[in-house]
């Protein structure tokens, strides 16, 4: 084996490899079952943006697609497991996987729609299919509730076993236990060579192309992943609060997203976890602290991150360990 | 049947106003400003302030409109615009976000969040009647500024200096440097109009279009379909495509109501499917 094939091995095993942050991440959730018992709804709250912001860090962070209307999976996965429950079965974990199906498949019937053209008509395209999916669910009032939102469902106990209780404890364990196997899922889709492929796709389409990663079926394919995972956060939404509002499809929740992975850092799975974290409390924060205004320092803090620049904000770990690198290697010269 | 063909022109006319500043930025410039609508809304905003609060006439708010949001276009241009030029669309499109969720709380702030109303002199309420057709006097109103004003920039465009040095500018601003033209006064001064033009629109469409802080987002579509579908040749793309999605709009709205805004949205799909670059496409360009 050559130099470089060592080296590349190396890089490879080191990426798939658990690293400690990762694993007190998950501790530290699972120990907040515990801990924070009276928080127990907005953590809850906080693992569905977390499992909607992975969802779309798989089309933006690794295949760099620039989506304005991935709620728009969202929020068909939350109507799908909403009507599913009200009409047919309302155990949860079947909900969930038909809302993934449901959304997975109408993401791969509208993936062609981002193959083709820049990314402004990407933005165009994707942003019209939720403003068209968001208007039929305000027409078809006889199927979603229309305007008044969808109500009327009462959920059974989790696989018959776990009924959702007051305090959202059980609901609390389902989210994350769906987040953590996702997440799993996620990080070995990334790590295997078709993620490792649309990164390449995202770095340089045409070199990607020539070196025979054909972009096209990989990209419909993680739109079609990414889809599906947003519809079951949107199920984890409908399943936990019985509710489906109409807002579920507006366009700011697409920003919300969007702000929530830029704030985490896009790219590395994680970025959604912790942006949804920040996320979350910085905006109960600010609601409770301007109650009418808070999307004014929404929008400050979006400009505010361009400004000084997405890389010098998430990359500073990594800045961090190449400087303390060098220097200790300073250090031993 | 032509009463709803004339309110669509209108309404078309007053969108090619209200998007040809983004059709600038966003098609010639390759900047995705998301916030344009925002500078409409202010338009409108200035106008009402100025009606309601300082009895001033509503011919003199139109120029005022005008000034005021050109003025706050070039600031921002040069204060925060001019800096992403470069960056990548993702950017861009975090920023404007951020500056439109901005615009919309300070419009709430300011103003309330409830619809503006503004009262039009006299003489543009009401209908005329011509052989037969009901025709708005506001909305004639309308179409005449706007025509008035699509002429002026199509000359301007196409016939000056300034306009010829802005085409050199954007198709390559390396070489359009070189050859001494002064690109970032330019780029401002191309912002400001299209802000101001902005401004204008939201100011003359204050009455059609109702003006409350979400102004931005709910027009947002329209701009965008405006500018992507019409594309970035000249002003003559986004110009025919307003003035279809007025037409189209006003006509749905009127035969199909339950469809909604349905259609709209489906059109710009199928259109952006056929043709990702626009209807009307210039060769060689960006």
């Amino acid at each position: 084996m050559t130099d470089h094939q060592a080296h590349a091995l190396r890089l490879l095993t080191a990426k798939h490899r658990w690293r400690v942050w990762e694993i007190a991440l998950w501790l530290a959730a699972i120990a907040a079952i515990f801990l924070l018992p009276s928080q127990l709804l907005i953590l809850t709250e906080i693992v569905i943006l977390a499992l909607f912001a992975v969802s779309l860090d798989l089309i933006l962070g690794y295949a760099g697609i620039v989506s304005l209307g991935h709620t728009a999976f969202f929020g068909l996965g939350a109507y799908a497991a909403g009507i599913l429950a009200r009409d047919y079965v309302a155990e949860p974990v079947t909900g969930l996987v038909f809302a993934g199906l449901v959304s997975g498949l109408f993401g791969l019937a509208t993936s062609f729609l981002v193959l083709r053209g820049s990314d402004l008509t990407r933005l165009m395209t994707t942003f019209g299919v939720a403003m068209l999916l968001a208007e039929l669910g305000n027409q078809a009032a006889w199927l979603t509730g229309g305007a008044d939102g969808l109500s009327g469902i009462s959920m059974t106990p989790i696989l018959g076993l776990f009924e959702f209780d007051l305090w959202g404890r059980n609901g609390y364990i389902y989210c994350l236990v769906v987040l953590i196997v996702l997440t799993f899922v996620a990080r070995h889709i990334t790590n295997s060579p078709f993620g490792l492929s649309l990164m390449a796709i995202k770095r340089n389409p045409r070199r990607a192309a020539m070196l025979g990663i054909s972009p096209k079926r990989r990209i419909v394919t993680v739109y079609a992943v990414s889809a599906a995972y947003a519809g079951m956060a949107g199920a984890l939404l409908a399943q936990t609060t019985n509710f489906v509002s109409p807002d579920v499809l507006a366009f700011h929740r697409s920003a919300d997203v969007l702000l929530v992975l830029v704030i985490g850092g896009a790219g590395y799975l994680y970025g959604g976890i912790f942006g949804a974290i920040i996320f979350t409390m910085l905006r109960d924060w600010l609601s409770v602290a301007t109650p009418q205004y808070w999307m004014f320092w929404i929008g400050l803090i979006l400009v505010a991150i361009v400004m000084i620049g997405r890389e010098r904000l998430t990359g500073w770990p990594a800045l961090l360990a190449a400087r303390l690198k060098s220097r200790t290697g300073e250090a031993a010269r | 049947m032509l009463t709803i063909l004339f309110d669509g022109i209108a309404y078309g006319m007053l969108l090619f106003i209200l998007a040809c500043g983004l059709s600038i930025t966003l098609g010639l410039m390759n900047f995705v400003n998301l916030a344009h609508g925002a500078f409409a809304m202010a338009g409108g905003y200035v106008t009402v302030v100025l009606m309601n609060r300082y009895g001033i006439p509503f011919y003199l708010c139109l120029p005022a409109a005008f000034i005021a949001t050109a003025v706050i276009g070039a600031a921002l241009e040069v204060t925060l615009y001019r800096r992403l030029y470069r960056a990548s669309h993702l950017d861009q499109v975090l920023f404007s976000i951020g500056l439109v969720f901005m615009a919309i709380a300070a419009a709430d702030y300011f103003m309330g969040g409830q619809q503006q109303l503004i009262n039009l002199p006299p003489e543009l309420r009401g209908r005329l009647d011509v052989f037969g057709i009901g025709i708005g006097r506001s909305r004639l109103f309308i179409i005449v500024i706007c025509a008035i004003l699509a002429v002026a920039l199509q000359l301007a465009l196409t016939r000056t200096r300034f306009g010829s040095q802005l085409r050199a500018a954007v198709d390559d601003g390396r070489v359009a440097r070189g050859l001494g033209i002064n690109v970032s006064t330019i780029f401002v001064l191309t912002f400001a109009l299209g802000s101001g033009l902005a401004g204008l629109g939201g100011a003359l469409g204050a009455d059609m279009l109702g003006l409350d802080p979400n102004f931005p987002l709910k027009f947002l579509i329209y701009f965008m379909i405006v500018v992507t579908v019409g594309g970035t040749s000249s002003i003559t793309g986004p110009f025919i495509a307003a003035l279809l999605l007025g037409i189209a709009d006003v006509a749905g709205k009127y035969y199909l109501p339950q469809a909604g805004a349905f259609i709209i949205y489906a059109v710009m799909i199928l259109v952006l499917i056929l043709r990702p670059n626009g209807l009307f496409t210039r060769e060689g360009g960006r």
